[in-house]
């Protein structure tokens, strides 16, 4: 129910105008209670600010540790990453170096076995060395 | 001559030193009486204003910690409260102005509402009907203010509630006379509306 349909309907404008000025004057007696009141206990509003800067302070700490957490589960990844790629790498390496040291000892393998099929194919045995020194010696001049 | 002259001139700086030092003790010793006798009065428009007691707090603080700092260009044009009443509007403004730009503090206020605002009751009041009454009035003219711009909002608490004469609202508010009765004719008329009933 409005404030004014308690009022009766006669004189309406004195009536509202009074009203109105009765109005502002609770609520100029209000404010001055409350800002009164409040001024007068300068003790609680100490009490709020430490409260404030309490949570502040603990809204800062958690903050930090949750910036250093992730910066350092950032630097650890990245360290980790870099450590399997660098065994990786050294992993690849090794089989790369394997392949080329058994390429090099099959190819001096075959080298070897060319040399020596050269070195038989010229080689006479010494069996036959007489029967070709006749061949040599029948030979015209 | 010379003599006379050089002989005079350390008894002089010492004058010149303590004169001053006078001076400043004199101009603090004011700036106290002022501090003392305003600083309720800067409290209650600013808590009127914001509805959040820790920051009228602060802006108070704010007010006469700039006011002090200014002292020595308060020419006395105006009365000191005028003067301080004019920092702290300045301060309010800035406030508002800053968190709107901080936009992920709109979030988080400290402001009463309404009804926490209305409990504090004019005293004197007799029977139970005229409290309740007296609280229902309270409520709607906070309705009413909440609903006013900034402008006629200050113009309206310095009227109604600080007591203030129209100049002395145009002076601290930077606004002509036919201007604050303008903004005062507006808020008026919400507030009426309000108590009708009719926002």
């Amino acid at each position: 129910m409005s404030f004014w349909t308690k009022l009766p309907d006669v004189k309406h404008e004195q009536v509202e105008d009074e009203a109105l000025e009765q109005a502002l004057k609770n609520f100029r007696s209000s404010i001055h209670g409350w800002s009164e009141a409040v001024y007068s206990q300068p003790r609680e509003s100490v009490k709020v600010v430490r409260q404030t800067s309490w949570r502040v302070a603990a809204g800062w700490a958690l903050g930090c540790v949750l910036a250093v957490g992730s910066v350092a589960g950032g630097v650890y990844d990245h360290h980790h990453r870099q450590e399997g790629a660098r065994i990786a790498a050294a992993a690849e390496a090794a089989r790369q170096q394997k392949l080329a040291d058994e390429q090099r000892a099959l190819k001096e393998n075959e080298d070897l076995l060319a040399k020596v099929d050269s070195d038989v194919s010229r080689a006479v045995p010494s069996a036959m060395e007489p029967l070709a020194q006749l061949m040599a010696d029948d030979e015209p001049q | 001559m010379m003599a006379a002259g050089t002989a005079f001139e350390p008894m002089t700086r010492a004058t010149a030193g303590e004169l001053a030092e006078r001076t400043m003790e004199a101009a603090a010793q004011e700036f106290s009486s002022v501090v003392q006798a305003h600083r309720l009065q800067i409290f209650r428009f600013l808590l009127a204003s914001t509805r959040d007691v820790d920051l009228a707090e602060t802006l108070t603080q704010e007010c006469f910690l700039k006011a002090h700092r200014n002292w020595d260009r308060f020419r006395g044009e105006s009365s000191a409260m005028t003067w301080l009443m004019r920092i702290a509007i300045n301060l309010e403004k800035d406030h508002w102005r800053n968190r709107r730009l901080q936009f992920w503090r709109h979030t988080r206020t400290n402001s009463v509402d309404l009804d926490e605002a209305s409990e504090w009751l004019p005293s004197g009041e007799r029977s139970v009907e005229q409290k309740m009454m007296a609280r229902e009035q309270v409520q709607q003219v906070w309705k009413a203010v909440e609903g006013l711009s900034a402008r006629q909002r200050t113009v309206f608490l310095l009227r109604y509630v600080e007591d203030q004469e129209l100049s002395e609202i145009a002076l601290a508010t930077g606004l002509s006379q036919g201007t604050v009765k303008a903004h005062l004719s507006r808020a008026l008329v919400k507030v009426r509306a309000e108590l009708r009933g009719k926002p």
